[in-house]
């Protein structure tokens, strides 16, 4: 871990001048992922920017009927409340299949969005990887690949993003609310927040520098049955090698997103419109300009036989 | 003269079963309850202000270092030393390491330590080791076991012959009316246990003590002075606590080399972790192999021909991973051959892991016999019966001390509901296909020499000092129980210390010897101790009799209390095993039987129930052999379902070396299980008529759960581990 220097604010506009002022600058919340990430230097801020005490962490009714999550309301809190799980369970149910019940006390809303791949060459620091270490090369291909991505890619990167919650967030077209460092406020798609990798893998989201994530806001809920599969080599405390988050209709109609193969959320609203001629036509939709690798070749076919289960649940 | 024992044993004071195969509680239990077990890394008791060392490993796999560039790292804050070969001085290498501890200017594998950094902090040292610049010269390596197949060669093993055969195997099984001729591939796999390495060394003056994590003691000091090119006089090891060993801490590795280097260099205490990542490429792991096996057999099941061949791969000087041992005793046959080849390969040096030899060995010959009773229609559990031996195969004079596998698999199949087994694909439980599986468990029984010192005092408690250690498995427990059934006195009378190098040699813990062979040498010990106390009162140490704190005989008795009011007595003795192991084959028995189900749209296999019948001789403690036994079970599921050390063939190292990469089973994934211990004593193992458990339990484990999947879904995988890209292709649902 390279020496930082730590400051805790307690407004927004305060992270965001602070930010502003400091380069080498992070934001730390929950830190379940930037600690790690800084003890293996793969992440080096030069300063720190705690802001675990922004007024941040209400689960508040929008007037348009949704919910508006603080950024830092803790995955626990947010998968145990009472409205996400009547209204919004698919995103109860994403939180809970990821992590620990440790991690997930202290995980927050925004870090969980900002988390960074799990690709075991962005983790060995004597490797090459675009993404920690832009133009170095990409390891990943051509290496070890079973748990990357097999659509989305580029040359220069084929990890995935690992989150589970986030999958949930992109079937509920959720609204990321930031704070720019100049104090304004503006609202990012779910579906625009992630970037694919292209030549510059290193550049994640759509957040500018200094920029703030203040809420995460759900549209008024929309009914229908809400399933989360995931599939894991173990019952639990791993990474999906394929989720399928889906909220089913009773005429047959839906949306599907699905995680752990893409370097984003993967959900393609055009495909979603084949969703009663069943899951191959939809994941065939979906994964139209796969680049799978011979070790994760499996993750297609994975993900229609997940879906094709969901499906039937959700019909059951 | 240590106490030899070339005899069956006959009735001794153990056969009181007073004490000893009783199910008590750990007694260090407390103490790790309580974080007061002092493991190597928190040992703040014995030194003062330790500094921190952190090592620095290879980033390249094979090659040379040209130069090092350590000015940033020397001026960085808090930095007290950095040793590399260049600055370690002379160094040896241990008799039982294949690369050396601290590498350069050759590197020979990945993660290799090049230096040590030493600072005041953790922190500290941490980030002046990634200032150290390494300028590399890389040369091309060996890493695919299978691109190196053809190349492999006839190993030397030692006391093991690479090659064996009885008979003609190859007419006999061109002969044979039934045949199966299978290849399996097992992988590499990491002892992934949870206290990383870890050592503490202080020097005072030429000598060093290094309080570390280690299972063998007296191999620990003798290679950490070679090593360090000191006489073995000048080391001690002290080793009371290891939070997990399972073949990983056998031998004297980085931590504790670097860690005596760093002090000598800092002139201060220094203790050193290996970080998570370095545990995967720096130490040993067990070898990936490929294995074919043939069986020729009769059509009403007979076996005729059996053949095992296997592959592995190690640095130059390393071993193979002996996968056919089992196979030249397990089953009846009269035509037989094995054959051990290996090829050299640049990864991280291959070695024991729990059961090593036998666990990827059974891995594959107990799918073989599932594969073989399926071509025969024959019930697997009833082809293994037909099967069974009482003799060793290739050398019929010589039979077994016990072999109960027969009972094993009746009182199994019973308990388990054997009868009810499906036909393959055909049982259906919700969205779970639903199969059962089942294989033999077996691993040879080794015995080892072991001493033991006792000690009487004025207050009447005896205390055992012996360099055995409790890698988690109870070692404390059953020597207590051993020199409590002995002595006569309750449990809460005994002390244990181990794990320390000024205490007599013991068998250490390794190969599943620990148990018999170190509480063997605490009764040679204690025989010792009785007869010096009978004598002090006037007793014929013939016919004392020890009882509730008592000596008694002739007429007299006195309180063992009584007895050391003025002096402690001590005596020290050791146990050392003839030929009874040569004579006889000593073996432990188990069968195990599997239930699983497996997603009929994802193929996520899902473990339901498990059982294992073991016949292991006399259990010590039945609730500490429990617990070895389910321990290996679930490492059994992780060989069979997720377990695997993925090289990257270009790079030459093991990628997923962390423990979010190198998936084991989390208790999700553990539901049931149970282990029922056949009541048996085995006087040819030792006086303690105990043998091994902690290997055989996972011996056989992993071809239950394939032989289930099979049973559940019609797809045959000879590729361990079982995943669910695998089965895939088969699933009959989520097709829509």
């Amino acid at each position: 871990m390279k020496a930082f220097t730590y400051e805790r604010v307690a407004t927004p506009a305060e992270a965001a001048a602070a930010a502003a002022k400091n380069d080498g600058a992070k934001f730390i919340a929950g830190g379940t992922n930037l600690l790690d990430l800084m003890k293996l230097e793969i992440e080096t801020p030069t300063h720190l920017i705690d802001v675990n005490r922004l007024a941040l962490d209400k689960i508040e009714a929008t007037p348009e009927g949704g919910l508006r999550i603080g950024a830092l309301v803790r995955n626990t809190d947010l998968a145990a409340h009472e409205g996400v799980r009547r209204d919004y369970a698919l995103l109860a149910r994403a939180l809970l299949a990821g992590a620990s019940g440790q991690l997930r006390n202290r995980a927050t809303t925004a870090g969980n969005l900002l988390q960074r791949t799990r690709c075991p060459y962005f983790y060995d620091t004597a490797q090459p990887c675009n993404k920690r270490t832009p133009g170095s090369g990409c390891s990943a291909i051509g290496g070890f690949s079973r748990q990357l991505a097999v659509v989305g890619v580029s040359d220069a990167c084929i990890a995935t993003h690992p989150s589970d919650m986030a999958v949930a967030m992109r079937a509920l077209d959720a609204v990321v609310e930031t704070v720019k460092p100049g104090g304004e406020a503006r609202t990012i798609s779910i579906a625009d927040f992630h970037r694919l990798p292209g030549n510059t893998p290193h550049v994640e989201t759509a957040l500018e520098k200094g920029e703030l994530i203040a809420a995460v806001t759900l549209p008024p809920p929309v009914g229908g049955k809400h399933v989360y599969r995931k599939v894991r080599d173990r019952a639990s405390y791993a990474f999906a090698l394929v989720s399928v988050a889906a909220i089913v209709q009773p005429d047959g109609s839906g949306r599907v997103a699905v995680g752990g193969v893409a370097p984003k959320p993967w959900r393609i609203e055009g495909a979603e419109a084949d969703m009663r001629r069943g899951a191959k036509a939809v994941t065939d939709g979906l994964f139209a300009d796969a680049r799978p690798t011979h070790d994760n070749e499996f993750k297609r076919t994975l993900a229609q036989r997940t879906l094709g289960s969901v499906l039937t649940e959700a019909r059951g | 003269m240590p106490m030899k024992f070339d005899t069956p044993a006959t009735t001794n004071p153990i056969d009181q079963l007073k004490v000893v195969g009783k199910p008590y509680d750990r007694i260090d239990g407390p103490l790790k309850v309580c974080g007061r077990a002092p493991y190597a890394y928190e040992r703040h008791d014995v030194v003062e202000n330790p500094a921190i060392g952190y090592v620095v490993g290879a980033g390249i796999a094979k090659g040379r270092i040209n130069s090092f560039d350590l000015a940033a790292a020397k001026a960085a804050p808090g930095v007290l030393a950095i040793v590399t070969h260049e600055s370690a001085g002379k160094l040896g290498i241990g008799k039982r390491n294949i690369a050396k501890l601290l590498g350069g200017p050759e590197i020979d594998h990945y993660h290799q330590a090049v230096a040590v950094v030493v600072a005041e902090t953790f922190e500290q040292a941490r980030a002046a080791a990634n200032l150290v610049r390494v300028d590399y010269a890389p040369s091309k390596g060996a890493f695919d076991l299978h691109a190196s197949k053809d190349g492999a060669v006839k190993p030397n093993m030692g006391e093991d012959e690479p090659d064996s055969a009885t008979g003609d195997f190859s007419a006999a099984y061109e002969a044979a009316p039934v045949k199966l001729d299978e290849t399996y591939t097992t992988p590499d796999q990491a002892h992934a246990m949870m206290e990383p390495h870890a050592s503490l060394a202080a020097w005072d003056g030429d000598k060093v003590t290094v309080w570390t994590s280690n299972q063998m003691i007296d191999w620990a000091a003798s290679d950490l002075a070679k090593t360090l090119d000191i006489g073995k006089e000048k080391v001690r090891i002290v080793s009371p606590f290891v939070g997990g060993g399972f073949g990983g801490k056998l031998f004297l590795r980085a931590d504790a080399a670097l860690a005596a280097l760093g002090a000598k260099a800092c002139g201060r205490p220094v203790k050193v972790a290996l970080p998570r990542p370095l545990v995967f490429n720096n130490t040993t792991h067990r070898p990936a192999t490929i294995q074919r096996v043939r069986i020729g057999a009769t059509r009403d099941g007979k076996i005729l021909a059996i053949a095992h061949e296997t592959w592995s791969g190690n640095l130059p000087k390393g071993r193979p991973e002996n996968a056919i041992n089992q196979t030249r005793l397990l089953y009846a046959g009269e035509h037989r051959m094995t054959a051990t080849r290996l090829a050299t390969l640049d990864l991280p040096e291959g070695n024991a892991m729990r059961a090593p030899g036998e666990a990827p060995g059974m891995m594959a010959l107990e799918i073989a016999m599932d594969e073989a009773a399926e071509k025969l229609g024959i019930d697997p559990v009833e082809f293994r019966i037909l099967n069974d031996t009482q003799v060793d195969p290739e050398k019929p004079e010589r039979r077994f001390s016990q072999r109960r596998l027969t009972e094993c698999f009746r009182i199994g199949a019973e308990k388990f509901g054997w009868s009810a087994r499906p036909q393959v694909g055909a049982w259906r439980d919700g969205r779970w296909l639903v199969g059962l599986g089942v294989a033999t468990a077996f691993r040879d029984n080794k015995v080892m020499t072991s001493g033991a010192r006792m000690r009487l005092s004025a207050n009447g408690r005896v205390a055992v000092e012996t360099d055995m250690t409790d890698i988690g498995t109870g070692s404390y427990t059953i020597i207590a129980q051993t020199a409590a059934e002995m002595m006569g006195l309750p449990l809460e009378r005994v002390d244990v210390r181990l794990g320390d190098s000024s205490f007599p040699v013991s068998a250490g813990s390794g190969g599943q010897w620990g148990a018999n062979s170190a509480t063997s040498g605490v009764y040679a010990a204690c025989v010792k101790l009785r007869e010096a106390v009978a004598r002090q009162v006037g007793i014929d140490p013939a016919t004392a009799e020890f009882a509730d704190g008592e000596v008694r005989g002739g007429g007299k008795s006195a309180s063992l209390a009584g007895v050391a009011k003025t002096q402690d007595i001590v005596v020290e003795d050791a146990i050392e095993f003839g030929d009874l192991d040569k004579t006889f084959q000593q073996s432990t028995f188990g069968a195990h039987f599997v239930e699983v189900g497996v997603d009929a749209a994802t193929a996520e296999t899902r473990i339901r129930r498990m059982l294992a019948v073991c016949a292991a001789g006399r259990i010590l403690n039945p609730k500490s052999a429990r617990s070895q036994v389910i321990g290996a079970m679930t490492m059994g599921a992780g060989a069979a379902l997720m377990e695997d050390l993925v090289v990257d063939k270009e790079r030459g190292f093991f990628v997923n070396h962390d423990l979010a990469g190198y998936e084991v089973p989390v208790h999700a994934d553990i539901p049931h299980q149970e282990v029922v211990f056949l009541d048996e004593t085995d006087p040819y193992s030792s006086p303690m008529k105990a043998k091994g458990v902690g290997e055989l339990g996972i011996c056989g484990v992993a071809a239950a759960i394939a032989n289930a999947i099979y049973n559940a879904t019609g797809v045959r995988v000879r590729d361990y581990p079982i995943t669910l890209d695998k089965l895939l292709d088969a699933m009959p649902e989520g097709r829509a």
